[in-house]
């Protein structure tokens, strides 16, 4: 039996990207970022999972506005870097698990979760820069992935006990695989940050450290917050919080905190991390 | 529909409303993911732009790079975001174009912290206050 051992909340800031594209982690501007992603660089390289399913959002990179799926599943053989205007980024091919995926696919639908698959795409910054913030700069991605892509651009994504209702989903359709590997699931995006208009650049601190906290303490409690809270509160593209919420379900009730970090600015967001793991694997 | 958002002020929320207004504009913006267009649009702007069906406003917008202007005229932010890219311009210089401000006046308030909330959540609030 296959199992959901670990989850990852981490936001996916694209210039946290080129930094480590450039090797420009020790920067004044940059260290502290990168002190507190360490452990759990460390941590991760000894749990290393056989497959991650990275949930995310793309960003006008493989989608545009002429098709707008709210749940897009990766099921191909590989996914390659997107070209978001400035070339691909240089960093390996992701190597899906078509079996998994699939099994995944079929499942969720007939599980009522009216998934969108895909078995060609690009993966852009919302993928790439959470595997390079959790394992640097490999030859090859140290294990197997499938993209999970949500729209959180066009109003309105789906709301988070949606977004937790299908992590549950997604542990159920996990457990049934027959293979018996480690899976990971990562969250990504947020935190609290506003990239548009006048309000650009707003940053929530307190609202992050809560969301943090409550992954463990009250994550029931976080799929009532609405829209409109999200984008009020945490800047309208702070709403990315949501996707956190399908790794959340995707745990385990008793899932607990091995490593949270915090920290303003990665450029225009208020920067989080978290690693969660399995209660049941303690 | 609620559409509560509408109070939350210096913020344009991607609904239906706006997605129509913008989508070819945004279309745009996209079509700069592809090196060949980027080449086109680089060697004349306007006569790339003719290929999509932009507003006159919207036109003027992008040529202009009012970057504001094309918020309000139906764009959002990761595909105008495209251009900037396109200009070599990083998120804190668009963000200080947006919020009048200059780039490293900008940088400075994302090191400081970033832009507080508290007074920042409501148009309704931000009236009553401002009597």
């Amino acid at each position: 039996m296959a199992n959901i051992v670990t989850g990852i909340g981490t936001s996916h800031v694209p210039s946290v990207g080129a930094v480590i594209d450039n090797g420009k982690e020790q920067d004044p501007y940059w260290k502290p970022l990168f002190d507190g992603y360490q452990p759990a660089r460390d941590w991760i390289q000894d749990n290393m999972p056989d497959v991650a399913i990275v949930v995310y959002n793309d960003h006008a990179s493989a989608f545009g506005l002429n098709l707008i799926p709210t749940f897009t599943l990766g099921v191909a053989e590989e996914f390659p870097p997107a070209d978001e205007g400035y070339g691909p980024r240089k960093v390996p091919t992701a190597v899906g698990d078509p079996d998994l995926a699939w099994h995944l696919a079929e499942s969720l639908i007939l599980d009522e979760f009216d998934m969108t698959i895909a078995n060609e795409m690009s993966v852009d910054h919302g993928c790439t820069v959470p595997l390079s913030i959790m394992f640097d700069k490999p030859e090859q991605w140290p294990c197997k992935i499938i993209p999970l892509c949500v729209n959180v651009i066009q109003y309105p994504p789906p709301t988070g006990k949606r977004c937790f209702d299908l992590g549950k989903a997604i542990r159920k359709a996990v457990e049934a695989y027959d293979k018996d590997i480690k899976v990971a699931i990562f969250g990504t995006g947020g935190m609290s940050h506003q990239l548009q208009g006048e309000r650009a650049g707003l940053v929530n601190a307190e609202f992050d450290q809560s969301f943090l906290d409550r992954l463990t303490t009250d994550p029931v409690g976080l799929t009532k917050i609405p829209h409109v809270e999200y984008m009020r509160e945490a800047g309208s593209e702070g709403i990315e919080l949501v996707m956190w919420l399908i790794m959340r379900g995707a745990m385990g009730d008793d899932a607990s905190e091995t490593y949270k970090f915090y920290h303003v600015p990665a450029s225009n967001t208020g920067a989080g991390l978290i690693v969660l793991e399995d209660g049941s694997q303690k | 529909m609620n559409r509560e958002y509408r109070d939350i002020p210096g913020t344009y929320v991607m609904d239906g409303q706006h997605c129509r207004k913008g989508y070819h504009l945004n279309m745009f913006c996209m079509s700069l993911n592809k090196a060949e267009n980027r080449d086109e649009f680089r060697k004349d702007e306007a006569a790339y732009l003719e290929k999509f069906k932009l507003t006159d406003e919207q036109k003027t917008a992008v040529l202009e790079r009012d970057w504001l202007g094309m918020l309000r005229l139906g764009g959002n932010i990761y595909y105008t975001f495209k251009l900037a890219i396109f200009d070599g311009r990083s998120m804190q210089f668009v963000g200080g174009a947006m919020s009048d401000v200059t780039e490293e006046e900008f940088r400075q308030m994302m090191v400081s912290g970033g832009r507080p909330v508290e007074g920042n959540r409501s148009k309704k609030e931000q009236e009553q206050s401002n009597g």
